[in-house]
């Protein structure tokens, strides 16, 4: 501004500011998220978590549904990462104690005794039991198994009919994180229809949207939940249950998104570069989905982060009452209910282990949602 | 002469670390206030006056301290102390807030607490420093409202703070920062919020205080007409350092700084009819492009069923004006008289409730704004244009430069592709800006530059009629002169009509070939503008012109300035 009128400004940048002056919303923004430490990690997490539940077979050990009554109860096994020789060199190789179970002679109980020194050699890319990749490329490879496919290993333990928790607890983050996206998917499909409606047109019909989403959010969830559910017939095919359950998790997780919606929508109306582009002739289609929507997009993703945990939250809580997804369906909550009674938090704690992914999970997500929000707004000072 | 200084600072350092690094905002700045007397300290945005007057007080908002300096408090019969080694929540520096230094801020909304009343609020200073009791302060309270000129100060103690209009709640911050007789007061840009009118009122108030109290003030501004009408002393102030230093008339009469006199120079530009417009041979009046016959507009008062209806407001209440091709047509008013819904109601961004607007076409045919629709209303919408008062809230801080600038052509349907680039390129470069920033954000630009990114939008649809709403107003005065040159060059080139909204005075009388003074949503007196500012006629914009600060020290003359109570 410096400069005479006649001559055209033309600030003289650094690089850096170079690049920051061509630089785009969403490039701000990951500049701001990147800063944010317990977000990126948080992030990561996540990523890692969905990859999981993309191809769960690829991480499980042993097939999830497979007894074992040699098993019941086997206690977890430590990963070993470096195999010592008896005369003392060393190298890389995965291992575990190889285990062996005895029968208490007078009660018949059954425990469990390293046996003896013998080690089960794991490897990487092991062949296994066929599974299915993203639900369609057929597969026998998994990330870790032993080395001779007649082992067992059970890195998590056993549960009481010797499946093992931590392939069961792979294959179940594929149903609970699942169910947490498509919730919210669900919820954000009602959440911008009708808070965009409500935060575009005003007047009547934003007072009729917004008595609805204050009935939704007045229900006592719990029981409304556990009211539908329980009214889902027991015969009805895995399949329809959970994408049931999905729609019931939805309904509730709608009315909070909406509100979002609708706040923005309210508060860039009378923006002036809405009103301007109005003054441009820009058409209300183009208004909408070029000015308004590029300005809250970013809001609403933050918003959808920060809701996933509670379909997480929400799912697990259900199957643990039993009133949610049914066996053979797995999902964390449906792990938990294992954990239900006294016998197995003293004989058998690590049936709580699907508990620590869902905490795992939430945080992660949370955490996440946390940094995005933040970085949400590049523009705000 | 050291023993007449009240507070002397000496090599203050003040730092912000930021991720782009260590930004210095207050960088070696040596100031000394004299004992009794009122110390300008002036500069534009981001000089760093501000977080100087806050280091004395250690109220600088984190992260930023003072790395260096020194700051000494001279204390009548006590002995010196530096406050800078004073920790920010130590016992010493909160016995010396309010009780030897009281502070006064800019946003009389925001710095008094809306749950409180207003004699709670002051008598709490009062009961911390003095250690007096409940009843003593409230007596005390009421006191010091009297003497700020508050009317009816016992009854005045019981109201909450949104019950006060701007003016009040700064008189009653002034009895707060007064409650417990502080040797130095340091006021905060304390007008910049205020009208006119109340900003005079609260400036004579200020002086006198001082004169009867003996009052060591430091009044921070970037306003030079109030340096001219209040300082002793005058500090100007740039980038965080210190330009030229000394007292008031001579530092107008002869300013030795280049910055200081850039300074003094635009706000003397502002005192006069702009050259460019002085050098225009005189054209022939036209029939007038717009004409509003008795437009209203009113807001509030309806009733639904859950709704009950609130008093009606009529921010425009029968306005009638024309507007001929060509010209510039002040519309001036404080806040409130209804400027800038007029401006809206022109362009339909609100649907005015009643009169007429009309507006000639470039074929002759005349087409009813109030009453357009779809098609006429979009094509009366291209030939009139609105430059807006924020630069920062109205481009889209989502789309490049190109992309704002070219929007209108496009939607329109002008332009596309290599021909959109060249009108946008040609566009930026008739504002003075360089096409070769067009991929650039909004981001990127100063408020200045913001500014004319929105006056080459609003030139896209080559329009015939211009409204500006206080296009300046955001800006700081060294670039304020500029892009209204701006506008009077492209009115000269486009043969534009211009609307100018604004409620500063200098710039109307700068642009404006006629102006409408506005006054509570009634134009209370149109004519030429040299006419109405040397020889106004209605007693309001009397009053109006009067309140206005002249950056001439020697023409001292607030306190001789006319009143308007309006009936």
């Amino acid at each position: 501004m410096d400069q005479p009128l006649t001559t055209a400004a033309a600030p003289e940048l650094k690089p850096a500011d170079q690049r920051l002056a061509v630089a785009s919303q969403w490039r701000l923004m990951w500049w701001s998220f990147r800063r944010h430490r317990l977000a990126m990690l948080g992030g990561i997490i996540v990523l890692f978590l969905y990859l999981v539940a993309a191809v769960p077979g690829f991480f499980a050990m042993n097939e999830p549904g497979r007894q074992n009554a040699r098993a019941v109860f086997h206690p977890p096994q430590a990963l070993h990462w470096i195999d010592t020789a008896e005369d003392g060199s060393w190298r890389f190789r995965p291992h575990v104690q190889a285990m062996r179970m005895v029968r208490d002679p007078v009660t018949l109980a059954p425990s469990f005794r390293p046996d003896g020194t013998r080690k089960i050699y794991l490897t990487f890319f092991a062949r296994g039991y066929e599974h299915n990749l993203v639900g369609l490329v057929p597969s026998t490879t998994h990330l870790l198994g032993p080395e001779n496919p007649r082992d067992q290993v059970y890195l998590l333990g056993a549960d009481r009919l010797g499946r093992c928790v931590y392939s069961r607890m792979m294959v179940a983050a594929q149903t609970s994180l699942l169910i947490g996206l498509a919730g919210v998917f669900l919820s954000l499909v009602i959440g911008l229809l009708l808070g965009g409606i409500s935060g575009y047109y005003g007047g009547r019909i934003d007072f009729f949207v917004q008595r609805v989403i204050e009935f939704v959010l007045s229900l006592p969830t719990i029981p409304i939940w556990l009211a539908l559910a329980a009214a889902l017939p027991q015969n009805w095919p895995p399949e329809r249950i959970y994408l049931t359950i999905t729609v019931i998790l939805s309904l509730v997780g709608w009315a909070q998104l909406a509100r979002v919606v609708r706040g923005r929508f309210l508060s860039l109306r009378t923006e002036d570069f809405v009103t301007a582009a109005r003054l441009d002739g820009v058409s209300e289609k183009r208004i909408i989905f070029r000015h308004m929507l590029p300005s809250f997009a970013s809001h609403i993703i933050a918003s959808v982060t920060l809701a996933i945990p509670a379909m997480i939250l929400a799912e697990t809580a259900l199957s643990f009452l039993g009133l949610g997804l049914q066996p053979p369906v797995i999902s964390w909550g449906v792990l938990l209910r294992e954990a239900q009674n006294i016998r197995s938090i003293a004989t058998a704690p690590w049936l709580f282990a699907p508990g620590g992914a869902v905490v795992l999970a939430v945080l992660a997500l949370n955490f996440l949602g946390d940094g995005l929000r933040d970085a949400a707004d590049p523009y705000q000072k | 002469m050291t023993d007449d200084l009240a507070l002397d600072i000496q090599d203050l350092h003040v730092s912000f670390p930021t991720r782009a690094g260590l930004v210095r905002a207050v960088d070696g700045v040596s100031l000394s206030l004299v004992r009794g007397k009122t110390t300008c300290v002036v500069g534009e945005s981001g000089s760093g006056k501000s977080v100087t007057a806050r280091a004395i007080l250690q109220i600088i908002d984190p992260p930023g301290r003072i790395t260096g300096g020194r700051i000494l408090l001279r204390r009548e019969g006590e002995p010196e102390l530096d406050v800078a080694t004073l920790g920010p929540r130590s016992r010493a520096i909160r016995e010396l807030r309010g009780h030897d230094i009281a502070m006064i801020f800019q946003e009389p909304m925001s710095s008094l607490s809306p749950v409180h009343r207003i004699g709670d609020q002051i008598g709490e200073a009062v009961r911390l420093h003095l250690g007096v009791s409940r009843r003593e302060a409230r007596s005390r309270a009421a006191e010091l409202l009297a003497q700020v000129e508050i009317p009816d100060p016992r009854n005045a103690i019981d109201r909450y703070t949104f019950e006060f209009s701007g003016g009040m709640r700064q008189r009653a911050m002034i009895a707060m920062a007064l409650a417990c007789n502080p040797s130095i007061l340091i006021a905060d840009e304390p007008t910049t919020a205020l009208d006119v009118t109340t900003q005079a009122e609260i400036l004579d108030l200020l002086r006198r205080l001082q004169d009867a109290r003996g009052m060591t003030m430091m009044f921070i501004t970037h306003d030079m007409g109030v340096v001219a009408e209040i300082a002793h002393d005058v500090v100007v102030m740039e980038r965080g350092q210190v330009r030229e230093r000394g007292p008031v008339h001579t530092l107008f009469a002869d300013p030795r700084d280049a910055y200081t006199r850039m300074l003094l120079g635009n706000v003397t530009k502002l005192e006069s009819p702009s050259a460019i417009r002085l050098a225009r041979p005189s054209r022939p009046i036209g029939p007038p492009v717009l004409s509003l016959r008795d437009v209203e507009m009113r807001f509030g008062g309806r009733k639904g069923l859950f709704r009950r209806g609130g008093a009606e407001v009529r921010a425009v209440d029968g306005i009638s004006l024309d507007v001929r091709a060509g010209e510039t047509l002040g519309v001036v008013g404080e806040s409130g008289s209804g400027k800038t819904t007029l401006g809206r109601c022109i362009l339909r961004v609100l649907d005015p409730t009643g009169g007429a607007i009309d507006y000639r076409r470039r074929d002759g045919s005349v087409i009813d704004l109030v009453n357009a629709e779809n098609d006429a209303l979009r094509a009366a919408r291209r030939e009139i244009r609105m430059v807006f008062q924020d630069p920062f809230a109205s481009l889209n801080p989502r789309m490049t430069v190109a992309q704002i600038v070219g929007e209108p052509l496009l939607v329109n349907g002008l332009a596309r592709g290599a021909v959109l680039q060249g009108k946008v390129a040609s566009l930026l470069e008739r504002v003075g800006i360089d096409p070769n920033s067009a991929e650039r954000y909004p981001h990127a630009f100063s408020g200045g530059q913001r500014q004319r990114i929105g006056i080459a939008r609003a030139l896209a649809l080559s329009p015939r009629v211009i409204v500006a709403d206080e296009p300046t107003s955001a800006l700081d005065v060294s670039i304020r002169a500029r892009t209204l040159d701006l506008l009077l060059e492209l009115q000269d080139e486009l043969d534009l009509a211009l609307i100018l909204i604004s409620h500063d005075i200098s710039v109307i009388r700068y642009m404006c070939d006629r102006v409408a003074v506005m006054h509570r949503g009634r134009v209370v007196e149109t004519g030429e503008t040299i006419q109405v500012c040397d020889d106004p006629q209605h007693a309001y914009t009397k009053a109006l012109l009067s309140a206005v600060p002249r950056p001439d020290p020697t023409a001292r003359r607030m306190h001789l300035r006319h009143r308007y109570t309006s009936a």
